[in-house]
């Protein structure tokens, strides 16, 4: 600070101290919340001292939400998520950035021309498309005559319905969401600030491109990895909608969408001591990346915009 | 792009960028082609007979009341939730940069309600001004004498996402304001010090226009939050309701696409806001290319 000011000094401490309250606020009430039996939560107004009912509503938010099995979808579609578009978006840097090839530029805009769309925009057709991943090819197949060809070969007539689906599946989970260009587009500009003279070094040693990839460019991403990993993960647990539409087994749902079916309706009890319990299972896991790997994130974050 | 020392190989490029192509064929342009086609056709619900009827979906959807509401409400919606998200984020990021010594404190204690789902930060909300459950309600019930029920009343509805959709985005917009400030250079705020210039002063006449850039990134960013990320908040919360009052654009296409099974109107209303997205995001890049001239 400049100048002393102990006016605009206490100011500043009294705004923050208000801005964290309110902030927690929500966070705060639904950890009461999850304290209290049945009784005390649906009081009015609802008392603001926990009460001893943590580990009961816990467990029955856990059983009554299935939670064991949607905090694994959660987690294995987020992972997946995550290492799905690190991978895939490292190579694709490094072809973009180190390769000096005739289709360079066209591989380039057709993975940047993706950047900021999200799957929201046009989900009727990706659904379309993970329904049946083979669908495109029908026409070919019937282009080609190939229905003739099967027929002939078995000796009566045959239409070949080519099917893959993968809804209510991992893969379906998964795959469509890794379509998207901003992790190339961060290790792109990170590539472009490593210095010439190091793949320089390395080609005079003798290094292979893979070579150079996995023993020089990796290690060096680290930290940028790292910062992926943190908000690729966020974005993974928390998606909504796309697990909405690919996923009708409640076996494969994820934990987000599975903790709509612990909001009490007009007919139930007010169970939102349950619904309190199971919010707070579900947001801690990201919460904690977040908090623990704060450094990365932030950086990663904000790296993200330059 | 800056002269690279390239490798000379011939096929290896081109298999290290597959997977990324194949994904991004599959799951991007090919259904974004399909939606785009779709967008011409009338089908019945079935999907049994398309008929080719070029621009009747999109004529039909700028002529339909309920369409042109949920852009009012979308853009009431947006602009609402950027308008309160961003002055509150930069709020607390200048006081969390004053308080020099706390910063690192103070980005701890705020940073977390990113990591929440939209969804849970809607649950959340909802339990707070839930009209026979919610402190927040009952406490406007018992002071103002405020009738609360955002499940009956359209603009209380209305509030009640815009509050948990700014909740959810104060800390990211908060995590870039206080990037931004940090990276003003303090010999500049000293100099205008030693002209004179009181803290008010210094904010806005040095930090402000120095932080427009990030000002300008977190808008936009904020603005496609809510045109997409709040579907789940909408979703848990208010279903669109009532009447139609919290029904934003992105809810729209998968109410008319997957429960009213309209896939003309549907896609029509996806190549339209994906239209609108491209726009923001060519601004946007127009912006950020003046800004690296300015900032070197």
């Amino acid at each position: 600070m400049v100048e002393k000011t102990p006016a605009l000094d206490l100011f500043t401490y009294v705004a923050l101290i208000a801005g964290i309250a309110v902030v927690g606020f929500p966070i705060f009430y639904a950890i009461i919340a999850a304290t209290l039996p049945l009784e005390e939560v649906s009081r009015v107004p609802m008392p603001l001292i926990p009460g001893d009912q943590l580990f009961a509503n816990l467990a029955t938010a856990w059983n009554r939400g299935d939670l064991g099995t949607q905090l694994l979808n959660s987690f294995i579609m987020a992972g997946g998520i995550t290492f799905g578009k690190i991978v895939v978006s490292l190579f694709g840097a490094f072809s973009i950035v180190y390769f000096d090839y005739r289709l360079r530029a066209v591989a380039f805009a057709t993975v940047f021309c993706t950047l900021m769309l999200p799957v929201e925009v046009r989900i009727l057709p990706t659904y379309e498309m993970a329904a049946n991943l083979f669908g495109p090819l029908q026409p070919l197949w019937d282009a080609l005559g190939l229905n003739g060809l099967v027929s002939w070969f078995a000796g009566h007539d045959i239409s070949v319905k080519l099917e893959f689906s993968l809804l209510d599946s991992y893969a379906g989970l998964i795959l469509p969401l890794t379509a998207s260009a901003t992790c190339t587009f961060l290790f792109r500009q990170f590539f472009l600030t490593i210095p010439e003279e190091l793949c320089e070094a390395a080609k005079m040693d003798g290094a292979s491109p893979m070579t150079f990839f996995w023993k020089i460019l990796v290690p060096l991403s680290k930290t940028n990895i790292a910062a992926l990993v943190v908000i690729e993960f966020v974005y993974g647990w928390n998606q909504y909608l796309w697990p909405l539409l690919i996923t009708t087994d409640p076996k494969m749902t994820t934990a987000v969408i599975g903790l709509k079916h612990l909001l009490p309706s007009p007919e139930d009890p007010p169970d939102w001591h349950i619904a309190m319990a199971g919010a707070l299972i579900v947001v801690l896991p990201p919460v904690l990346v977040v908090l623990v790997m704060q450094r990365w994130f932030v950086k990663g974050l904000v790296e993200r915009e330059k | 792009m800056k002269k690279r020392s390239y490798f000379k190989t011939r096929s290896l490029p081109y298999l290290l960028i597959l997977p990324q192509i194949l994904i991004t064929v599959t799951f991007f342009y090919w259904p974004a082609l399909q939606g785009l086609v779709a967008s011409f056709q009338l089908s019945d619900p079935f999907g049994l007979r398309t008929r080719f009827v070029w621009f009747d979906n999109y004529v039909a959807l700028f002529t339909d009341p309920l369409y042109l509401k949920s852009i009012m409400t979308t853009l009431l919606f947006s602009g609402s939730v950027a308008l309160v998200s961003i002055c509150v984020g930069l709020f607390l990021a200048t006081m969390a940069n004053r308080a020099l010594r706390l910063t690192a404190v103070t980005r701890t204690l705020l940073i977390w309600p990113y990591a929440i789902a939209p969804a849970i930060s809607g649950i959340l909300w909802l339990f707070l001004l839930h009209p026979s459950y919610g402190v927040i309600a009952i406490f406007l019930e018992k002071w103002f004498g405020l009738a609360w029920n955002p499940l009956l009343e359209g603009s209380h509805a209305m509030l009640m996402i815009v509050l948990a959709s700014s909740w959810k985005n104060i800390s990211y917009n908060f995590v870039f304001f206080l990037a931004g400030l940090q990276a003003v250079p303090h010999s500049l705020i000293e100099a205008a010090a030693m002209d004179g210039a009181g803290p008010f002063r210094r904010f806005w006449t040095i930090t402000f226009p120095l932080l427009s850039p990030t000002m300008f990134f977190v808008t936009v960013m904020t603005i496609i939050f809510s045109f997409f990320e709040s579907f789940g908040i909408i979703h848990t919360v208010t279903q669109g309701g009532p009447g139609g009052a919290t029904n934003i654009l992105v809810y729209k296409v998968y109410q008319d696409g997957f429960v009213g099974l309209n896939l003309g109107s549907s896609s029509a209303q996806s190549i339209v806001l994906m239209a609108l997205i491209i726009l923001i995001t060519v601004l946007q890049f127009k912006y950020v290319e003046r800004k690296v001239q300015y900032t070197g």
